[in-house]
């Protein structure tokens, strides 16, 4: 097992902690940079849309897994990203203006919606953002002058030079460096005292308020900020999909990305990563599964969200710190391998709480 | 001048008044101990100071300034810290983290320069870590560091609590039962503690304790507490020979 061997305080402030995370980090900096040219048109969409989901789970992982809300509702950000972000193209408003357009407007209703949650928590919080959730569906159908109804409308792809970069290899180096520019923020703001601030109220709001936490400030912070991603990554997503309707963006999307942090691992971005990959990768595994399944249970239509509520279920009940909690116990089981020990992981024994 | 004081100070849970008429004063640099039954409103009265309950009557003054009314939040910034008797740590985050966040009432960075990790939000970053540094000395907390709270034993989180206040650099520091769940070694070295944290930092201290072995070592000035009604004032010795004192905890 190796330690680093520390000097200074600073070095618990970098975001590499030491020369072999710089070496693996460096290595997979290459993969992904080369990744076009050897990759094919249709895998490189499929890793695109791996890297919006990735964006959407680090903005959710901040809400949920770090300030400790939960949100059911993040399918309609996404949808707010991605009709706001489709409606300026439409306009005429250049790409880049209309992206920080629609990841504005979503931070701002991000704050809003954050406000219930001020006075709720947990399931009445979910419950709210849940209705949420139904009045964005409910704007997109309505607002027909806007967004096209039902019948929904096609998303402007534009160009640069003559080439489109909102499909094939331009389209996945602007989904990579988003992501990047993403995880980049995020790991900034979480070694910073708003992070903390965020796993204080978390754990704790009596002693956060005690230690001087503003818990209205934060809540709206980790909302707004939640919100501002997702609604980002709901614009890239809108040039994914190509064509918007209301009944993409609705609570199951919103369960699914839920899922996708619970799965990922709780608390942090390698999980929402991990999560992301997976949640990319299932439709893949269904469909390749679908075929040594026999008929009558692989044409159930209710199959993938089945599958989903499966996996959610046994994660928590087998695995609560997810895929990530998993890589973290196979990498120290090599690390000291052969010096493992089966009680590693377990933990002390908690001590119950009973009043303040 | 007192640095606290309690002027008819109370609350009440439905018909229930959990503190009732409260007065007392604190010497600055003393340690001032409440004592009383389970179930007084020793916690409560607690709880009234960091303003996590709103009294029902009567005035709380920090260094003259009238705190009754001020928001929860704004209290650790005035140089009021707290521990809890059944510890509210942050669980799932590191002992650092904790320690850090008792920093929280001197931090001044704003979001966009956190954002972009700037050299200002490093430099205080820095500056705060010496202090936790300071304090994990002070208590011989060096081997937890890193530890999440979960992993640790009940006598340390008790410690890492008094910890995470001490990091406040309070001027005021409420003790919610210290000795609690500490066995007698640990409430020893408590005591050490709690005499350096009065002499070597001159902060003073407002403490509830039910270990009269304590109480009789650290203690400047005690109250003993029933009903949510001050019974006596005075030095350990008067207020544990004081006839209704006895009587209170003899159950009468
Ligand atoms: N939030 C609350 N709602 C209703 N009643 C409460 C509340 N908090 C405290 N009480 C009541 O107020 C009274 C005083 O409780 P408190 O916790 O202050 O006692 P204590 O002196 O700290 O006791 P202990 O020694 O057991 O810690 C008790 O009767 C308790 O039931
Ligand atoms: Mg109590």
């Amino acid at each position: 097992m190796r330690f680093p061997y520390k000097t200074d305080y600073g070095q618990d402030l970098d975001l590499f902690k030491s020369s072999s995370d710089r070496f693996w980090y460096g290595l997979l900096a290459l993969v992904l940079l080369s990744m076009p040219l050897w990759v094919d048109t249709f895998w490189l969409g499929e890793v695109s849309y791996v890297f919006i989901l990735g964006i959407v789970g680090i903005g959710l992982m901040i809400l949920t897994g770090y300030a400790g809300q939960v949100s059911i509702g993040h399918a309609a950000f996404l949808g707010i990203g991605a009709y706001t972000h489709a409606i300026l193209l439409s306009m005429g408003t250049p790409f880049v203006v209309s992206l920080v357009g629609a990841t504005a407007l979503s931070t701002l209703i991000g704050a809003g919606v954050g406000f219930p949650a001020l006075r709720v928590a947990g399931i009445y919080l979910a419950m709210a953002t849940f209705a949420f959730n139904f009045l964005v569906e409910f704007v997109f159908v309505r607002w027909e002058s806007m967004t096209g109804g039902f019948s929904g409308f096609a998303v402007a792809s534009p160009e640069f030079l003559g080439v489109s970069f909102t499909s094939g290899g331009g389209f996945y180096y602007i989904c990579l460096l988003s992501i990047v520019l993403a995880i980049l923020l995020t790991l900034n703001l979480l070694r910073s005292p708003t992070g903390r601030a965020l796993i204080a109220l978390r754990d704790s709001e009596t002693a956060a308020q005690a230690l001087g936490v503003r818990l209205a400030r934060y809540k709206t912070t980790a909302f707004a900020i939640s919100a501002g991603l997702t609604g980002f990554a709901g614009a890239l997503f809108a040039h994914r999909i190509g064509y918007l309707a209301p009944d993409i963006f609705t609570i199951m999307f919103s369960i699914q990305l839920l899922l996708m942090v619970v799965v990922g691992g709780m608390g942090s971005i390698h999980g929402a990563i991990f999560g992301a990959i997976f949640v990319g990768a299932l439709p893949q595994l269904i469909a390749i599964m679908r075929d040594y399944l026999p008929d009558s249970v692989a044409r159930q239509p209710g199959i993938e969200p089945g599958i989903f509520g499966l996996l959610l279920v046994l994660t928590i009940l087998f695995e609560p710190r997810g895929i990530y909690g998993r890589w973290l116990k196979i990498k120290h089981y090599f690390s000291v391998f052969p010096m493992h020990k089966k009680a590693a992981f377990s933990r002390q024994k908690s001590y119950t709480k009973s009043e303040r | 001048m007192a640095i606290f004081q309690a002027r008819d100070v109370a609350i009440k849970f439905g018909r229930i008044s959990a503190v009732d008429g409260v007065t007392f004063d604190i010497e600055p640099g003393t340690v001032f101990t409440i004592i009383g039954p389970n179930g007084a409103g020793k916690t409560t009265l607690f709880n009234l100071i960091s303003r996590l309950y709103d009294t029902s009557a009567g005035t709380l003054t920090f260094e003259g300034r009238d705190i009754t009314n001020l928001p929860a939040h704004s209290i650790a910034g005035l140089g009021i810290a707290r521990t809890f008797q059944n510890l509210e740590l942050f669980d799932h985050a590191t002992v650092l983290q904790n320690l850090l966040l008792g920093r929280h009432a001197h931090t001044r960075s704003n979001l966009v320069a956190e954002l972009l990790f700037l050299g200002s939000v490093r430099r205080e970053e820095l500056a705060h870590r010496e202090k936790v540094e300071e304090v994990i000395d002070f208590l011989n907390l060096h081997k937890y560091r890193d530890s999440m709270i979960v992993n640790l034993p009940y006598g340390v989180r008790k410690v890492v609590e008094l910890a995470r206040a001490l990091c406040s650099e309070p001027k005021l520091l409420l003790l919610d039962e210290p000795s609690s769940g500490l066995n007698t070694e640990e409430t020893g070295e408590m005591a050490f503690w709690i005499h350096d944290i009065r002499d070597r930092y001159g902060i003073t201290v407002l403490m509830v304790e039910h270990d009269m072995g304590l109480v009789n070592r650290v203690s400047d000035k005690v109250l003993a507490l029933n009903y949510g009604r001050v019974i006596t004032i005075g030095t350990a010795a008067q207020v544990q020979s004081h006839p209704e004192v006895i009587t209170a905890y003899l159950g009468g």
